[in-house]
């Protein structure tokens, strides 16, 4: 029952969200989203502070329950194994006693099944994702004295051994240094170019239109999906943001 | 050195000392390992609710004539089901409900017992601080049956649970079944402070869950080796605190509670004076 080394060509599913609404107590987060998220591409995720791109981030995923809609993967309900969730940096306690190795591996936890030990391979995998962002040099360093963006790269290679179908990265370019945020660039093209989802929560408008390939504008609502020259227009814009923005959109 | 050979051989004759001495070790390991949970998911405060919150299970239980384990457990679960219940139909904080619940939980406990004392003797103080010397055969095999299910627990589930504790976020995004691992650790939590009570008493017990891992988290970098150094302070924590009851006539809770505060103390200072650059 063990998998191949090699992953399967991924079959080109669409991440389909139909009328996706999520309430947190009284407040409405996010009203009827409707979006196609294809494989393939690196989908931004952006819109003003409060306007619910970690939600429906979560609401994807399945992380927050829906109050109505649905979300389909290449029509079926998406399975963990499926997903590699990258959290916000600032949502993770980074005092916590743990090495980068015992980060990295716990993207196996779910692929080694209970009662299992991660075996060999899945050491391998978890190894390989390590090298992959470029720190296998740190797998003995506690995740307390890693840099913000090191600590970025484990969460990636921590997805990365998740070998999942579907990427999903929380602001993962918040405060990181510039040499891990281009590693972390490179890495998400290539997921991409090798025919994943990869949905990426982000908030600089101006890097957006470099890096990504399609991108959902929301404030609550989905104000605009398209491609990032499509999308990022004063006048669009000013309808996320409700004024117009002093975006030099040439940097 | 013959002379400390007589003083730590020489209690172990008697049958009651015997019946400590594992006890003593049982707790120390168990405490240490499920504590190192509940300290890196900064919920020290809960384990502190959930063991006041086991008196009234006893109260309960003595009247009624059944396993004071038993009862002590079902009140614990009780107690945590509670809080939980407030957290999520209440836009109160989790210290809130927590601080609610056991006070109360811990009064009814208190007034319970006040009431069966009337009729009965029995030493509430037994109960609040600890008695590790006076723990009958038949403790001795509840705690040492709920420590080797608790570590067995806790070994087979080792990285799930280390995964939620770490990233709950992940893990349930991961397909893991975060809310059952969340309620698991609660009863294992339970089954801990239940069998730690005769020994240290509910009022101290936190100390044990605690302050071991706490020492390791200060000298080692892994979860794994918190737990397994945690262990080594507790179980030292409670042999050396069970010599002292033996020795001083002291209650046992407060003497293996010192003994784990001094190991603390030992290493914050060694940490502070000796800290690199």
């Amino acid at each position: 029952m063990k998998k191949p080394a090699v992953s399967l060509p991924l079959r080109p599913a669409s991440l389909v969200v139909r009328d996706l609404t999520v309430r947190y107590g009284k407040l409405l987060a996010l009203e009827r989203i409707s979006a196609e998220i294809r494989p393939g591409r690196i989908t931004g995720i952006l819109g003003p502070n409060g306007a619910g791109k970690s939600t429906l981030l979560k609401a994807l995923l399945g992380l927050v329950p829906k109050e109505g809609g649905e979300v389909r993967y290449g029509g079926q309900v998406l399975r963990g194994e499926q997903v590699a969730y990258v959290p916000q940096r600032s949502a993770i306690d980074w005092s916590f006693p743990a090495t980068v190795w015992d980060v990295v591996l716990m993207g196996q936890v779910r692929a080694a099944g209970w009662l299992r030990r991660i075996g060999p391979q899945g050491r391998e995998r978890a190894a390989q994702a390590l090298e992959r962002v470029g720190m296998g040099a740190y797998r003995d360093r506690p995740i307390g004295r890693l840099s913000g963006g090191q600590q970025q790269r484990v969460f990636l290679a921590r997805a990365l051994a998740q070998e999942a179908e579907i990427y999903a990265l929380d602001e993962p370019f918040a405060g990181i240094d510039q040499p891990s945020e281009a590693i972390v660039f490179q890495v998400l093209r290539e997921l991409a170019d090798a025919g994943h989802i990869v949905m990426v929560v982000h908030h600089d408008l101006g890097q957006a239109l470099a890096h990504f390939d399609e991108v959902l504008l929301l404030n609550r609502v989905l104000i605009a999906q398209g491609s990032p020259q499509q999308v990022l227009q004063p006048q669009v814009l000013q309808r996320a943001y409700g004024r117009i923005l002093p975006l030099d959109l040439a940097a | 050195m013959e002379g400390l050979w007589h003083t730590l051989a020489d209690p172990l004759r008697f049958a009651f000392m015997q019946r400590a001495l594992l006890v003593a070790v049982a707790i120390g390991i168990l405490c240490a390992v499920v504590g190192s949970y509940l300290l890196v998911q900064s919920l020290a405060l809960l384990g502190d609710a959930l063991s006041h919150s086991l008196l009234p299970g006893l109260a309960i239980a003595y009247m009624l004539g059944l396993n004071l384990f038993v009862g002590a457990f079902v009140a614990g679960v009780l107690s945590a089901l509670l809080i939980q219940w407030i957290r999520s139909a209440t836009p109160l904080k989790p210290d809130a409900a927590m601080g609610i619940v056991f006070s109360a939980f811990f009064a009814l406990g208190i007034l319970l017992i006040t009431l069966i004392q009337r009729r009965a003797r029995i030493d509430l103080n037994h109960f609040l601080f600890g008695n590790l010397l006076g723990v009958s055969a038949a403790d001795v095999l509840t705690v040492v049956g709920i420590t080797v299910l608790v570590l067995g627990l806790v070994a087979l589930f080792f990285k799930e649970l280390t995964f939620y504790s770490f990233d709950p976020l992940g893990a349930k995004a991961a397909g893991l079944p975060t809310a059952e691992l969340g309620w698991g650790l609660m009863a294992l939590t339970s089954l801990t402070l239940v069998a730690s009570m005769k020994a240290v008493g509910v009022l101290l017990v936190l100390a044990m869950l605690i302050t071991p891992p706490a020492t390791a988290y200060l000298l080692v970098p892994r979860l794994h080796q918190v737990m397994l150094l945690g262990s080594l302070f507790g179980v030292g924590a409670s042999l050396l605190g069970m010599y002292a009851s033996y020795y001083l006539n002291v209650a046992s809770g407060p003497a293996i509670v010192l003994v784990a505060s001094a190991w603390f103390g030992l290493a914050f200072l060694g940490k502070v004076l000796f800290r690199p650059g």
